[in-house]
């Protein structure tokens, strides 16, 4: 099958502007695009530039937008899209370095800024935690996220507000909130009760269809928003008394 | 010149465990040529080994049990010292990496939960799901946020300085600028990862062409072991992704076009739960009986273990079949063959991850302790990596700490620096030649079709020739890129000879080893030779060519036997 690439191409050191170019590529079948992306790159032009590592959707580099939707290449089938166009572009949200190739720094500071890990008690037990399985499946969907952007670059709060720190930053924290094993104090991690935290997620939900784990990074936005409102009032409560 | 007190090459649970573990006095840094989280650790799935005895299944395991099954496993090439230090460990580990937050699944009542693997006598391997790689990078790498490990992310290490048997850092080829500079270090220890690219057929990412190992080769650091290539019994056809050994260990069966278990033939006890190197010649043998399918593929049914156990203990299997060749592990068997997965060889260091150059360390599958011997056990890697990271670690501190403080010489690192500009500038100029990937892929032809499950001499002497002419054609190669930013052509053409290396150093060792042993089956010598052959193989670099010796064996309190499952 015969099949026209246009990617995106732009390198900020040397182009005035972006621009589309067209390879011509011949799939074979079950051909992924990030596959399709080295044989142009290797037969084609090899200042081509993008980021690939596992191959198997779990490292998360390789996220684009293809024919108008964030996705991994690795696990994008170039017979799957029904179109003779496949039309790549870098995630949107962050600046290009080159081409394919974007600057995610601000998505790591995002995340970081929610203190991404486990704080744990001063002394751990002698052994492990004991913590039941239907605790550990509550925070598994957020626990199999790879970080590959995909929901940070559909967001449109972040596009318009690039001090949010966007979808998967929160649903990071509710993992660690809701760890049995985390001690981090309630003062501490409401930090995130501001327009560029819990509540600067509009809810239409972008990121939920955006990301390829089926992390929903939004239902992780809306359980953190619970739970600070159901801890608030039990402040309040507690006071009252 | 940027310089730091330990430089750590590498990104994935190595360098990440390396970089907890360094001293926090010292100043340290981790050069990844990828962000950490890329790393292919990522993609480990089914688990890590330690005796927990949690299961009920495995109450009377204990870590001696499992430093003998690893030495069994090993085909007795292992060293037993490294190997009982690594099972010792592993006990703490597991409990610190749930410490700091790994997400592992659970027994009812709590405590991690442990499956079956291959090789090992009783369930030991602790796990999530059958993501257990890509939850711990993911947790040590949380852990070096909260301790603000400095991080250069897309960063090519291409080569060591060395001075006067010293390390004194590394030259770097920036990926985002194209730029080559000198990064010094009082200490460097490598956690640059596997070779797997260098096969056509292997599981690993598409990064791992394993330059960290050629590097450390061409600096006179000999390499230990390299014969030893474990091929996985069971990665997805076509495409050569990893099937867990957890699918088997979960109860999944291996058929053949007959529909019959094959493995009763091959190792009637264990069956599907034999080691690694037996269940991978087992597969190849029924594909060349005729036994497969398309002569390229036999079966890995899970069908009968019902929806819900795969669902929630092989989701991300399931996830892969699906996704990339649309078949359901539910109702439809999937289609496996073996695939290159691990190197057992590597950088020769000693139990504390110090080479034989100052200043130089190595863990994880890029280094060679040797705790693997001939044949590693599935949910081994990830404990080795962790525990000799970690130790790498250490002993890095310890070594700098013990340094005076007098300045070290840059000169090394300026001619490193000038001497591979220089070689960029040279693949450039030219206008017309062959791109890298021509030789690449007639390498990875030569390694998968004469270097691989089952060998003999006449293929191990052809591969040799053949790797010995790419390696003279390789004059005719040049850079087509005009632009070094984020040009993968740059990256491919910098680690392409020390592919050539690793291949001829894999490929020697296998002709001179005139026995069968682990992952090592010469079909002209099919018998282990104890006699002639329980010892290391230790490779070094000298003026080019590779000088081959020997090592013994650190045998302990088992005594080699017949390896029977």
């Amino acid at each position: 099958m015969k099949y026209t690439f246009k990617i995106f191409r732009f390198d900020p050191v040397q182009d005035g502007r972006p621009c589309f170019q067209d390879y011509p590529y011949e799939s074979r079948e079950k051909r992924t695009i990030l596959e399709a992306l080295m044989d142009i790159r290797n037969e084609q032009d090899a200042t081509l530039s993008f980021r690939y590592s596992c191959r198997e959707a779990v490292c998360g580099s390789c996220g684009m937008v293809i024919n108008g939707r964030p996705e991994l290449a690795c696990r994008t089938m170039v017979d799957s899209l029904d179109s003779p166009f496949i039309i790549l572009e870098p995630l949107p949200n962050m600046e290009i370095q080159k081409d394919l190739v974007v600057d995610m720094e601000p998505f790591w500071k995002a995340l970081g800024d929610v203190h991404p890990y486990l704080i744990g008690e001063g002394k751990p037990p002698e052994k492990e935690h004991r913590i039941e399985d239907k605790e550990m499946v509550k925070i598994e969907r957020f626990t199999n996220c790879i970080l590959c952007a995909c929901c940070y670059a559909a967001c449109p709060v972040v596009t318009r507000d690039a001090r949010y720190v966007g979808p998967i930053a929160l649903a990071k924290l509710y993992r660690f909130v809701q760890d049995p094993r985390d001690a981090r104090s309630f003062a501490d991690w409401a930090k995130v009760n501001t327009e560029t935290g819990i509540w600067g997620c509009d809810t239409i939900f972008a990121c939920n269809e955006a990301c390829p784990k089926d992390v929903q990074p939004g239902h992780g936005i809306e359980a953190l928003r619970r739970k600070f409102v159901i801890e608030r009032l039990k402040k309040m409560l507690r006071l009252r008394k | 010149m940027i310089s730091h007190d330990i430089l750590i090459v590498g990104g994935g649970l190595a360098g990440l465990s390396a970089a907890l573990s360094s001293s926090s006095g010292l100043d340290v840094a981790v050069i990844s040529r990828v962000h950490p989280l890329r790393s292919h650790s990522i993609a480990a799935q089914g688990g890590i080994n330690a005796a927990l005895a949690n299961n009920p299944k495995g109450q009377d395991d204990t870590w001696e049990k499992h430093a003998f099954d690893t030495i069994k496993g090993s085909d007795y090439l292992a060293d037993q010292d490294a190997a009982e230090l690594m099972c010792q460990k592993a006990i703490p580990t597991i409990y610190e990496l749930e410490h700091m937050g790994a997400p592992f699944s659970r027994l009812p009542g709590g405590l991690i939960a442990q499956r079956p693997f291959g090789g090992a006598g009783f369930p030991r391997t602790c796990y999530a799901a059958d993501r257990t790689g890509h939850v711990l990078v993911h947790t040590l790498f949380e852990q070096s946020l909260r301790k603000n490990v400095k991080f250069y992310n897309e960063w090519l290490v291409a080569e060591l300085a060395v001075e006067n048997g010293t390390c004194r850092g590394v030259t770097i080829f920036d990926l985002a600028t194209g730029e080559v500079f000198p990064v010094k270090a009082r200490a460097v220890i490598f956690a640059t990862g596997g070779y797997g690219r260098v096969y056509l057929r292997t599981t690993n990412a598409f990064i791992n062409h394993g330059s960290g190992i050629g590097i450390a080769y061409r600096a006179g650091v000999p390499l230990k072991d390299m014969e030893f290539v474990q091929f996985h019994p069971t990665s997805l056809f076509p495409n050569n992704i990893l099937m867990t050994e957890a699918a088997r260990g979960e109860g999944g069966y291996l058929l053949n076009n007959l529909g019959k278990r094959f493995m009763a033939d091959y190792a009637p006890s264990a069956m599907e739960l034999a080691p690694r190197d037996i269940v991978a010649r087992a597969i190849q043998t029924e594909i060349s009986r005729g036994n497969g399918f398309a002569n390229e593929y036999v079966l890995l049914d899970l069908t009968h273990l019902g929806a819900a156990k795969i669902i929630k203990r092989l989701p991300a299997i399931r996830e892969i079949c699906m996704r990339f060749v649309g078949i359901d592990p539910v109702v439809t068997p999937i289609p496996i063959q073996p695939a290159q997965h691990y190197s057992m060889g590597g950088i020769d260091v000693d139990i504390l991850g110090a080479s034989c150059l100052a200043g130089f360390f190595a863990a994880g599958e890029c280094a060679c302790v040797s705790v693997h011997g001939a044949n590693r056990l599935g949910g081994n890697s990830l404990l080795d990596t962790i525990v000799f990271g970690k130790i790498a670690g250490e002993a890095a501190s310890d070594f700098v700490k013990g340094l005076d403080r007098e300045g070290r010489g840059e000169r090394p690192l300026l001619d490193g620096t000038k001497k591979l500009k220089e070689k960029i500038g040279a693949l450039q100029k030219k206008d017309s030649g062959i791109k890298t990937h021509h030789f690449l892929n007639r390498l990875k032809l030569i390694m998968s079709e004469k270097v691989g499950v089952f060998r003999t001499q006449k293929d191990l002497a052809e591969a040799l020739d053949g790797i010995r002419q790419v390696r003279e054609d390789l004059k005719d190669v040049y850079l087509s890129s005009p632009n070094l930013r984020f040009c993968q052509e740059a990256v491919n053409v910098l680690e392409f000879e020390y592919m050539l290396d690793l291949a001829e150093v894999i490929t020697l060792g296998a002709l001179n080893r005139e026995e069968t042993r682990g992952s090592h089956y010469r079909l002209d010598f099919p018998e282990r030779d104890d006699k002639g052959w329980l010892k290391h193989t230790l490779v070094a670099c000298q003026d080019g060519k590779p000088q081959i010796s020997y090592k013994d064996v650190k045998l302990g309190k088992h005594k080699p036997q017949a390896r029977l499952y």
